[in-house]
């Protein structure tokens, strides 16, 4: 799967994704899951919410928010484990294991984004 | 980091023989066993495989948000169950950890842009600083917006 060809492809993934993640994940998991259960904001009315993920715009940014960061994870772990404990023999197990998470998440938000 | 490899010596590959593996063509190669825990040694080892841990973290808040607009979709009542397994004190605890990852990944990502692309003016390299300090001013304002937006919802 990973070769010559195939890498700058997963490299390009891991690198858009990891810019997606540092400029606008710590936000949203600040306000959810920090603000928000500790109190410090108020938490958005359900309807309101809804409404606002019902938008184009915040459907395409909630994509690319899901998708892109799934696979700078799935790079980043596969070489961790690569490299953190040295188990060259399960390449393709590891592979496949990141990767398939990516596309689910992926096509999970993808789904959930359609029918929303 | 570094590149992945599929070789593997003779005697991996012959199940490893009690006595060492005799090739006609060339001697086996000398590969001294590395720990699983190398990285513990030094400091910075160890905030190299933090970051790169960072990864996790990641995916975790990817799997948040999922959740989320699951609940946001069932409804009111599933809305209400995911608010209430977010206050609970192990969510909690599982997300304080994960916010610090993510500032993690967030400041080594905009520190290491200047490292990774040479930005040259007037044939001068621009300094690092001119590189993050705008992605940490992007930061910034993105999240003020996106408190805002959220804010004007509640």
């Amino acid at each position: 799967m990973v070769n010559r060809e195939t890498e700058p492809i997963f490299w390009t993934l891991f690198s858009a994704g990891g810019v997606v993640a540092a400029l606008f994940l710590p936000v949203q998991l600040f306000i959810f899951a920090l603000a928000v259960p500790f109190g410090w904001m108020h938490a958005p009315a359900y309807e309101s919410l809804r409404a606002l993920v019902h938008s184009p715009i915040t459907r395409i940014y909630l994509f690319v928010l899901c998708s892109l960061p799934l696979f700078h994870f799935a790079h980043r772990f596969r070489y961790t484990l690569y490299d953190g404990l040295q188990i060259k023999h399960l390449n393709e197990v590891v592979f496949a294991g990141c990767y398939g998470i990516a596309v689910l998440g992926t096509l999970a938000a993808a789904y959930l984004l359609w029918v929303v | 980091m570094s590149s992945s490899g599929q070789a593997s010596t003779p005697a991996q590959a012959s199940g490893g023989a009690t006595s060492p593996a005799y090739t006609e063509f060339h001697p086996r190669w000398y590969r001294p066993q590395v720990s699983t825990y190398w990285w513990l040694g030094k400091w910075a080892y160890v905030k190299f495989i933090l970051r790169e841990l960072s990864s996790v973290a990641v995916a975790w808040t990817v799997a948040i948000i999922l959740l989320q607009m699951f609940a946001l979709i069932r409804g009111q009542q599933a809305y209400l169950r995911f608010e209430h397994v977010m206050r609970a004190p192990w969510m909690i605890g599982l997300n304080v950890i994960a916010f610090a990852f993510l500032l993690l990944h967030s400041i080594t990502w905009f520190n290491l842009a200047p490292k990774a692309m040479v930005v040259r003016v007037r044939g001068r390299r621009l300094p690092a600083p001119l590189i993050s300090g705008p992605q940490y001013l992007a930061w910034i304002v993105i999240s003020a917006i996106v408190v805002a937006i959220i804010v004007s919802r509640g």
